[in-house]
């Protein structure tokens, strides 16, 4: 049980990474890499400032804004000065590595003893509960994961609606024409350039931010946690427009969140029946090389077949 | 209105695919008037609207529109002054926006984008009345993905985009070029009746010796990079297709004299 409880709230919490991902290979077209950086770094902001004693509603947030300007140096690096997309993803996930150990200052800060979102949200569920745990079916569940499961669900929904509300303005519908049509926005008056600072900026900020929601979660940040995240977050991707196709902004928003939290379930399955956690990256790679290479080969198949037919 | 002074434009240049596209066009368009550019293939007539566009920055030379020298402003930033359909009927709308979406883009165009709806009520209902009076059944299909409507459909509504705010100037590129022969006289009509009926200054490339005889006030012809006619006034009214066609064909012997007679050099000589 509260395999499955923790699995569905690391679910909600690395939706922001699917969303962030989503926003850069999706809606702008562009590979960015540096989520694997970026994740870290928000982690590494909110773990170091949690320790300065600052509140966490205030050390959270400011996550997504080291992730913003992570993502504008890679889209800078990409648009001004014509390097390589991939390759300005991976410079910039190269510094930010120094970048996040300067930051924490070693490699690994604990927050067992800081006072996180986490602790905040279980004395919240303890109040309302008026108990430290409560039996559901027959399960014994903690007041803390309760909380835990009911807001997570919230924030994320609420920065879901913000998200798409934004992508409705006249500002977001620019950021989307642009991954969509470059010429065209150009031919509109937008500075194509700008708006891709602005997106990778907006999507790293959210992928930062599930790094400093991440770290609380677990009671650590580490330099190392970003290690394959933009795979991870490309499986959610895929899976959620797997369930609700590509049709329209809301349904592809929704799905990332949903595709994340199926995705951290199927992990959750995977682990239980006994796979061993350190094959699980490889396995996630294998998903997602077969997610994209699939709908090329039916059709191929499908021709061969044709031919032999014929033949 | 436009000024194009002693433009010169020369792609890949010192490589083997050196293509000197522009070499030292001069033309100025009258406030109101409507332009039509003809010319060969490679003859530069596209590379010099896309001049003006800014789709590249020309090597040498000036472009002043309304007094303002626009030579170094980026592309994004002339088009507040553009209206710009293409050749390809795709380039001109977003396919994963809907077309009230790819409207409301179009009605910021020289505006600072906020964050207003893109979409709102107003912006619909102006929206449907101008898409109905295309008798094309897209006004009840305004929430539809523009990529699922064929080419003409879209060429049709990048043109109703690219007048929506009244442009300085329209730049038309070859914009049925890639139509079927039906899709192509509908978007024609439709040009005549825009730019006649706001007014509109227009330049527009073509390859259609039979559009170029008929719209416009004033006729250019283009060759390897430069104007070589100009037809204005009286002598554009009375100018034929096939007078056009003539023209073409003699430039095409004159090219192929060129080529022989250096051939023929060559074995002499060298």
């Amino acid at each position: 049980m509260s395999l499955l409880v923790g699995s569905l709230t690391i679910g909600f919490i690395l939706s922001l990474l699917a969303l962030g991902v989503h926003i850069s290979f999706y809606i702008f077209d562009f590979p960015d890499i540096t989520a694997e950086g970026s994740i870290t770094l928000g982690a590494a902001v909110t773990a170091v400032m949690l320790m300065k004693g600052w509140h966490p509603l205030l050390a959270t947030p400011l996550a997504f804004f080291a992730g913003a300007l992570a993502g504008a140096v890679t889209a800078i690096l990409a648009m001004k000065f014509s390097i390589n997309k991939l390759l300005a993803g991976i410079m910039t996930m190269t510094a930010l590595y120094s970048v996040n150990l300067r930051i924490m200052g070693r490699s690994n800060i604990p927050l067992m003893n800081e006072k996180t979102l986490v602790t905040g949200v279980e004395t919240l569920s303890q109040k309302v509960l008026g108990a430290s745990s409560v039996t559901f079916l027959r399960w014994e569940v903690s007041a803390r994961d309760i909380g835990q499961l009911v807001l997570c669900p919230v924030l994320i929904a609420l920065v879901a609606l913000l998200l798409y509300s934004f992508f409705r303005t006249n500002l977001g519908t620019a950021m989307r024409a642009t991954g969509d049509n470059a010429q065209m926005i150009r031919a509109q008056g937008v500075d194509d350039g700008k708006m891709i600072i602005l997106g990778l900026a907006i999507s790293n900020g959210l992928i930062a931010l599930s790094g400093a929601l991440l770290a609380q979660y677990q009671g650590f940040a580490d330099v190392q946690m970003g290690i394959g995240m933009v795979v991870w977050g490309l499986a959610s991707v895929i899976i959620g427009e797997a369930m609700v196709g590509t049709r329209d902004l809301g349904y592809t928003i929704t799905g990332a969140v949903m595709g994340s939290v199926l995705f951290r379930l199927l992990v959750a399955i995977a682990l239980r029946w006994g796979i061993n956690p350190n094959d699980l990256k490889l396995i996630t790679a294998a998903f997602v090389f077969l997610a994209l290479v699939t709908p090329k080969l039916i059709p191929y198949l499908k021709s061969r077949k044709r031919r032999f037919a014929h033949a | 209105m436009l000024e194009i002074n002693g433009v010169h434009k020369t792609f890949h240049a010192g490589s083997v695919n050196e293509v000197r596209a522009l070499q030292g066009v001069t033309l100025n368009i009258q406030d109101g008037s409507f332009t039509v550019v003809i010319g060969t293939n490679g003859s530069g007539k596209s590379t010099l609207l896309n001049a003006v566009a800014g789709s590249f920055m020309v090597d040498e030379g000036t472009l002043h529109l309304a007094g303002q020298d626009i030579t170094r402003w980026p592309e994004y930033r002339r088009a507040a002054l553009f209206g710009r359909v293409f050749q390809n009927p795709f380039s001109g709308t977003c396919p994963q926006l809907s077309i009230a979406e790819n409207f409301a883009l179009a009605a910021q165009r020289g505006f600072q984008r906020g964050l207003g709806w893109a979409v709102n009520g107003g912006l619909r209902r102006q929206v449907r009345e101008v898409v109905a009076r295309l008798d094309m059944a897209l006004e009840d299909r305004l929430d539809t993905p523009i990529g699922t409507l064929s080419g003409g459909q879209r060429q049709a509504l990048t043109l109703l985009m690219a007048t929506w705010q009244k442009p300085q100037l329209l730049l038309l590129d070859e914009h049925t070029a890639a139509l079927d022969p039906k899709s192509a006289d509908q978007i024609v009509t439709l040009t005549e009746k825009i730019i006649a009926s706001e007014r509109l200054t227009a330049l527009m490339v073509t390859h259609s010796m039979q559009q170029a005889a008929r719209f416009g006030d004033r006729l250019v012809m283009m060759h390897r990079g430069q104007l070589i006619e100009d037809f204005a006034g009286e002598r554009k009214k009375h100018v034929r297709a096939e007078e056009l066609l003539e023209r073409f064909q003699e430039l095409r012997r004159s090219d192929l004299l060129d080529e022989s007679a250096a051939e023929m050099l060559e074995r002499c000589y060298v």
